[in-house]
This record gives C-alpha cells, sequence and structure tokens, in this order.
C-alpha cells in the first residue's frame, strides 16, 4: 500500500498552517469539534470507570471497607452521572458532529461556532462538577438527585451544588447543539438526498436533537426550583409548607425517560450503519427502522411514571403506565428482528465493529427484556431499588448503547483519523469486554432477585449474595483490562494504525466517497443523491437487492492530491476563540454561585453580573464578527 | 451517485428558509416546555399554600399577620397585558416597515422601522415596569419569593417571562442601534423577523399566563 503520496491524518491542515493547541481551541470545523468530543468523552469513560471498579473492590465480598459509606455515596452519584451526561451522551455528540454533515452531504453544520460553543460549554462542564472531588465534596445524592432529600435540611455543603450547577451548564451545550442539527438535518441536505433517503443514523440523531430539545427545559425547571429552594429559600420542594413530594420526580423522569432514548438511540443509528456494510446487504425494512424510532421517541414520552410505581400513584396510573411501557417494547422488537433479517442470507464479514454491533443486538435484547419485566407493577415492587434493576440498565447502557458507539468507533475511526484501528488488539477488547460484561452484570440479576439492595455501600456475609458479588468483582476486573485495551489500540493506531483509504470496508453512505480523513470542505463538489446506499447502486452487481464491492474498490487509496479550499473557492468559516470564551465565561456565572453557600453573598452578586457581564460582551463580539470571508 | 455543479459558495437550503429561521423555531418548541413546566408547577401548588398571602381569595390571622384582601390586582395587570399586547402590533409595523422599505408608498410614519422598534422595546418596559411595581408592591403586602408555595410559584413562572420580555427589549435595542448606524432594509428582513417571532412567542405565553394564574380562580 502506497504511504508517501497518502495523506496521514490531518496532514491537509498541517499543510495549511492550521495545527498546534490554538487550531484546536479556536476551531469551528465539525469535524475536529466531533474529534474533541470523542477523546473528551473516552477520558471521562476512563474516570467513570474508575469509579466503578472502586465500588466493585469494595463490594468483591462482605464487609468490604475501602472507602466510607460517604464516598460510596459520591463514587455512585458520580459513576452514574458521569457515563450518561459525560461519556454516552457525548460519545453520540461526537458522531453526530462528525457524521450527520458527512452523510447528508453538506460541508459543515448550520452554525459551526455555535457547534464550537456546545463543545466548550461541555467541556467546561465537566470540569466544574468533577472539581468537587478537589474539594471533597463531589455530588452525593444519586444521578436522579430526588428532592427532598437533596434539598438544604438533608443535603447541607456544597456536594448537590455541584450536581446542579454542572449539570444545568451541560444542559445549555446539550440544547445548543440541539437546534444546531435540527437545522443542519432540515436545512442542509444535499440535491436529491429526501429525509426518506438519509442514512438511519442521521436519522436517529434527527429524532434524538428532539427528544433533546422537549426534554432538557423540563430538567432545567427542576434543577431551577432546586437552586432556588437551596440558594433563595423557596418551597417548591419544603413538605412543611405543603409541597408535593413527587414533584421533582414527575418533573425528573419526564425529562428521565426521554432521556434513556437519548443514549440509545445513536448507538441503534450507528449498529444500523454496521450491520448491513458487514452483511453486504441494504438494511431490512429500512421506512419501519425509522418509523420505529419516531414511535419510540413518541411512546417515550408517556411512560416516566414507570419509574415511580413504588410511591403508590394508585391503581389507575399504575396502569396506564404499565401499558403504555408494555407498548414501548413493539418497536424496540421490531427494529431488533429488522436487524437480524439485515444479516440473514448475507454474506457476513466479522470485523471487530461487526461483532460489537451484534453484541448490542444480542444484549440490548436480554435489557429489553428485564425492562418489559418491571413494566408490571407488582412485579416492579420486588425489584425496585434492588441490584436487578442495576441489572437490567447496565444491559441496555453499557451492553447496548456502549457496545453500539464502540461498533461506531472501530467503523468510523478510519474515516475520522486516516487510519485503521487493529483488528487484532480489537479482537481482545471485544472479546474481554464481551465476558466481562456479562460476568459483571448477569450476576446481578440474582443478586438483586435474592433482596440485595442498589447503592448500600457494604454488606453483611450469609445473604446469599457474595459469590454473585464476587463474580461482577472479576468481571469488573475483566472490564478493566478490555477498555484499557481499547484505548491502546485507539492511542497507537493514531500513529501506527494502516493507512486508510476513502471507503475502507466497501460502505454504501456518502461520507465513504471522499478521502480519510475528510478534507475541511468535505466535498469538493456537493453530490446529488438517487438512492438511498449512493456507493452500492444496488443490483448493478448483478445482486438483486443486495451489492458487491470488490475488494479492488475497498482498498482504493485516497487521491494523491487533494485540492485545499482555496484552489476550489470554496468559503471555509474563520477559526475563532469567541465561542470558547462565552462558554467560559457562562460557567464562571454558574459557579460563583456556589459563593451563596459559603456566606459570601455580596461576593457571589458581584462575581455573577461580572461573569455574565463579560458573557454578553463576549456573545456581542461574536455575533457582530463574519462567520466567514464574504462569498466570491 | 452524480455530483451536481455547485462549487462555489453555499449550496441553496434545503426547504429555501434561512438557518435561522428555522433554529428558532427548533428554539421556540424548547421554550415551550420550559413554560409548560413552570406554569404546570404553579397549577399544581395552587391552593396547597399552608399560609398567606393568597392569590384569590382574603386572608386573615392566623394564617395572615393581618387581614388581607385578595393579592392579585386584576384591573392593573390587565392594563400591563394590553401593553404587552400592544407591543406586538408594534412589532408587526416595525418588521412590515423594514420588509417593504423604500417600496413607493410606504413611507412616512408606517415606513420608518425605527419608530416602530423603539415603540416596541418601549411598551417591553412599560409592562416590565408594571411587573416592578407588581413584584414591590406583593412584597409591602408580605408576600415574597419564601413565603408559601404560591410566593415561589408565582415569582418564579412570571420571573421568568420578565426575563424573557427582559432579553426581548435587549434584542429589540440592539436592532434599534444596528437601524440608526447603517439603516435596516429589506435584505435584513430576517433579523427583525427572528427577533418578531421570539417577541410574539413571548407575548403568547403571557396571555397563557395572564388566564391561568390572574383570570381562573
Amino acid at each position: 500500500m502506497a504511504t508517501a503520496a497518502v495523506s496521514p491524518a490531518y496532514a491537509h491542515t498541517e499543510e495549511s498552517g492550521k495545527s498546534g493547541i490554538w487550531s484546536w481551541l479556536t476551531t469551528v470545523d465539525h469535524k475536529r469539534i466531533g474529534a474533541l468530543y470523542l477523546y473528551t468523552a473516552l477520558a471521562w469513560f476512563a474516570v467513570g470507570g474508575l469509579e466503578a471498579l472502586i465500588m466493585r473492590i469494595q463490594l468483591q465480598g462482605p464487609n468490604g471497607h475501602v472507602v466510607s459509606a460517604q464516598r460510596f455515596n459520591e463514587l455512585f452519584t458520580m459513576h452514574g452521572t458521569t457515563m450518561i451526561f459525560l461519556v454516552i451522551m457525548p460519545l453520540s455528540a461526537a458522531f453526530f458532529n462528525f457524521l450527520v454533515p458527512l452523510q447528508i452531504g453538506a460541508r459543515d453544520v448550520a452554525f459551526p461556532r455555535l457547534n464550537a460553543f456546545s463543545y466548550w460549554v461541555y467541556l467546561f462542564g465537566s470540569l466544574f462538577m468533577n472539581s468537587s472531588w478537589i474539594f471533597g465534596m463531589a455530588p452525593n445524592g444519586g444521578w436522579f438527585g430526588y428532592a427532598p432529600l437533596t434539598t438544604m435540611p438533608y443535603s447541607p455543603g456544597l456536594n448537590i451544588d455541584f450536581w446542579m450547577l454542572g449539570l444545568q451548564i451541560l444542559g445549555v451545550s446539550s440544547l445548543a447543539a440541539a437546534f444546531n442539527f435540527i437545522t443542519t438535518i432540515i436545512n442542509m441536505r444535499a440535491p436529491g438526498m429526501n429525509l426518506m433517503r438519509m442514512p438511519i443514523f442521521t436519522w436517529m440523531a434527527f429524532i434524538v436533537q428532539f427528544l433533546l430539545v422537549l426534554a432538557f427545559p423540563v430538567i432545567t425547571i427542576a434543577l431551577v426550583f432546586l437552586q432556588f429552594d437551596r440558594f433563595f429559600g423557596t418551597n417548591f420542594y419544603t413538605m412543611t409548607q405543603g409541597a408535593d413530594p413527587l414533584l421533582w420526580q414527575h418533573l425528573f423522569w419526564i425529562f428521565g425517560h426521554p432521556e434513556v432514548y437519548i443514549l440509545i438511540l445513536p448507538a441503534f443509528g450507528l449498529v444500523s450503519e454496521v450491520l448491513p456494510t458487514f452483511s453486504r446487504k441494504p438494511l431490512f425494512g429500512y421506512p419501519v427502522m425509522v418509523y420505529s424510532g419516531m414511535l419510540i421517541a413518541f411512546l417515550g414520552f408517556g411512560v416516566w411514571a414507570h419509574h415511580m410505581f413504588a410511591v403508590g400513584m394508585g391503581p389507575i396510573a399504575d396502569s396506564v403506565f404499565s401499558v403504555t411501557t408494555m407498548l414501548i417494547a413493539i418497536p424496540t422488537g421490531v427494529k431488533i428482528f429488522n436487524w437480524i433479517f439485515t444479516m440473514w442470507g448475507g454474506n457476513l464479514r466479522f470485523t471487530v465493529a461487526m461483532k460489537f454491533a451484534i453484541t448490542l443486538v444480542a444484549l440490548f435484547t436480554i435489557g429489553g427484556i428485564s425492562g418489559v419485566m418491571h413494566a408490571s407493577p407488582p412485579a416492579d415492587l420486588q425489584q425496585t431499588d434492588t441490584y436487578f434493576i442495576v441489572a437490567h440498565f447496565h444491559y441496555v447502557l453499557v451492553a447496548g448503547s456502549l457496545m453500539g458507539l464502540w461498533a461506531g468507533i472501530y467503523y468510523y475511526f478510519p474515516k475520522i483519523t486516516g487510519r485503521m484501528l487493529s483488528e487484532s488488539l480489537g479482537n481482545w477488547h471485544f472479546w474481554l469486554a464481551f465476558i466481562g460484561i456479562n460476568l459483571t452484570f448477569m450476576p446481578m440479576h440474582w443478586s438483586g432477585l435474592y433482596g440485595m439492595p442498589r447503592r448500600i455501600y457494604t454488606y453483611d456475609a450469609g445473604q446469599g449474595w457474595d459469590s454473585y458479588n464476587l463474580a461482577s468483582s472479576i468481571g469488573a476486573y475483566i472490564q478493566a483490562v478490555a477498555w484499557f485495551l481499547g484505548f491502546w489500540n485507539i492511542w497507537r493506531s493514531r500513529r501506527k494504525g494502516a493507512i486508510a483509504g476513502p471507503n475502507p470496508w466497501g460502505a454504501p453512505s456518502l461520507e465513504w466517497s471522499i478521502p480519510s480523513p475528510p478534507p475541511e470542505y468535505n466535498f469538493a463538489a456537493i453530490p446529488t443523491v438517487t438512492s438511498r446506499y449512493p456507493l452500492w447502486e444496488l443490483g448493478s452487481h448483478g445482486v438483486p437487492g443486495g451489492a458487491v464491492i470488490s475488494d479492488e474498490d475497498a482498498l482504493k487509496p485516497n487521491p494523491t492530491h487533494i485540492p485545499t479550499a482555496d484552489e476550489l473557492g470554496i468559503p471555509i468559516p474563520y477559526s475563532t476563540i469567541k465561542p470558547l470564551f462565552v462558554a467560559l465565561f457562562m460557567t464562571l456565572m454558574f459557579g460563583s454561585l456556589l459563593l451563596i453557600h459559603e456566606d459570601k453573598l455580596h461576593l457571589a452578586v458581584a462575581l455573577v453580573i461580572s461573569f455574565a457581564f463579560l458573557m454578553t460582551l463576549s456573545l456581542y463580539a461574536w455575533l457582530t464578527s463574519p462567520l466567514e470571508p464574504a462569498h466570491h | 451517485m452524480a455530483t451536481a455543479a455547485v462549487t462555489h459558495g453555499h449550496p441553496p437550503t434545503t426547504t429555501g428558509l434561512d438557518h435561522r429561521k428555522v433554529a428558532i423555531w427548533a428554539f421556540i418548541g424548547s421554550e415551550c416546555m420550559l413554560f409548560a413546566s413552570l406554569i404546570s408547577t404553579y397549577l399544581i401548588y395552587k391552593g396547597r399554600s399552608v399560609v398567606g398571602p393568597f392569590p384569590h381569595e382574603a386572608c386573615n390571622p392566623p394564617l395572615c399577620a393581618t387581614p388581607l384582601h385578595a393579592i392579585l390586582n386584576i384591573p392593573v395587570t390587565s392594563i400591563s397585558t394590553f401593553v404587552l399586547l400592544m407591543s406586538s402590533l408594534t412589532m408587526v409595523l416595525a418588521l412590515a416597515a423594514v420588509e417593504n422599505k423604500g417600496k413607493p408608498g410606504y413611507g412616512g410614519l408606517f415606513g420608518s422601522s425605527r419608530l416602530w422598534l423603539m415603540a416596541t422595546a418601549i411598551l417591553g418596559t412599560t409592562f416590565l415596569g408594571f411587573q416592578a411595581y407588581e413584584f414591590t408592591s406583593f412584597v409591602n403586602e408580605g408576600l415574597t419569593i419564601r413565603t408559601n408555595l404560591f410566593g415561589s410559584s408565582f415569582f418564579t413562572l412570571t420571573g421568568f417571562h420578565g426575563a424573557h420580555v427582559t432579553a426581548g427589549v435587549l434584542w429589540l435595542l440592539t436592532l434599534f442601534s444596528i437601524d440608526m448606524k447603517r439603516g435596516l432594509g429589506p435584505k435584513d428582513a430576517l433579523l427583525v423577523d427572528i427577533s418578531a417571532l421570539y417577541w410574539h412567542f413571548v407575548d403568547v405565553v403571557w396571555v397563557a399566563i395572564f388566564t391561568l394564574v390572574y383570570l381562573i380562580h
């Protein structure tokens, strides 16, 4: 394979003098922002995994005392919060950023600078929330932060303040990104790319943005109430003033259940890209996959109270939410069957990406089935707050979302960096992860059904849980090795991986028609799309309803000369530091509120006003400067 | 797969609409959920306060330190509601003035975008003045954001709305200053159009708040 002639990772940007830290701080290129999301989320994945590992060491045997009860509370709170808001959502965002414009044939997102802003808010928000560890005051109220437990009388100290302010900051990032991607997908599709020709990942991304737009404001308000209660002494969660003890739970889960689909649908989308490519068959039942995605999202807003069966809402509410929850299993089941039919009779290639994708199909089903089990209130009353629930949601989030996202990483790494991930290292990574995940989470079904409660920091011997816990801990250690190998693979392959051509997998969608990594402007000429699988031109190889890409096509190297944007006369947005400053001042503005609880009200007010002023100033500077050079 | 001849500049948008117009609608959808959460909480907590003052009922000792009439002043708020509704009218006139600038027969009073932008900002500020007066008089009568559930949910809901009006006024003043500096014409209609969508949305939210909080007992 040619090496000198083929451009290595980011060579084109280095050539045009755009490298180094400053270029990353000021970038507005959706591909680089996607890479920033990817690497930042992986760093937090290591942190969140470490938190889980410490808990598993503690629970390995009875009466473990590696950490105190207080520290344990902080660990499970931050493990959950980190994995949901700082790992899975941003990993999905990494793919939204990198893929959506490429898949619809666009040169960037609709608002490149807003996109940079979203990333910086995510980075600063995540650093802010985790800075609580330095002060020894990490959040300790669970990832769901139930009020009134999290109000001042029951949770004094800055722990909850870090949590609620951090989530508020992260919410801004998600919302800004959602407006951006909705606009991008509605408005920037290449000619001929009608909605029903969009790649399925872009479809799932599109649906998820609507979930974000509609679900996040609800938790924003729930958090505002909590902030006002804690900072200003309002009564939203004060029971002695007549407040409703379920208000927080309702608001939180109206957000929290759609959030579950925010976490899983992007992974579903990635798997729906991987399976057809490595089966060399179009996705089975494409329209049904789209509609079932929409139906999942729609029904997802009507099932929130199944998280609350144990609070005693009465038979009518219980029945309604039980039925809607069972209903949502239908479109999800449809997806599972469609993936199986996609593979059925296909020319299967078991790459690492394919293995991760098939694992999602198999193991998510286990999590889905245990999910339908607690759709039944009597069963749920038995299972709620036990390790059975922990087993359930780790099967959907780790064996589901994360497996799908890693399938995406193995599949798209060549497009992102221009180099292949090692398949042999990847196989070690995959098999150890597969064994580790099942060994960790499968026994939790039993420890849960035998009555082990969630969130306990230690337990006595002789309750029938010992061997299950030991198995779970051994599984966690295996996972630690597995994920380390995954990281090692990425680290090593960034420099040493085999050079990837434009389409190393023989895949069908637009992103594979351009060099790897793509040039700054993505498409030298905007393509016109005439089918759902533009690179497969179905049937042209004599395979009815299918396609064959020869290995020659697949190994075709990148073109030897990739013209620059200047040569092509394509306007490229200016790099700018302003979105970073707006994000920084916004984070500092929220962070200053912490001083209220240090009895420095005046200082807090002064700082909030100063940072709000600086933020507005940076925002005006951003909005009044041009995005890109004037058109010719 | 074929490639079109679009290489220079940007291809036209899929819908023909400007990106900002699509984005503002997504934003407004999100805002609907924000206010829905606030209004629902207010309604859920209606009648649950254990001490006064109350919105629609008189309050006597021991629930209130001194006997107190119903605290919501509907006549005064009706005036401020009218003011805000009129600001939507001036906003429409401002947009029309910008869109039609330079067209024959569209001069004079109706053609002055500066006049109508400033009028909208002034009406919005007047509404905020009414709100400041209302908040102050409530505090004087013993209702703060800490007093009871009504106080917490009322001040938070109407305060959030007031903050949105304030942001809108700043937006309008920004447009006004651009208009003073270089003049807004049909090319800039979109800038005014999206601010108008926001402004009308904030106005419509107030119609819901006025009905649900003030008028319905």
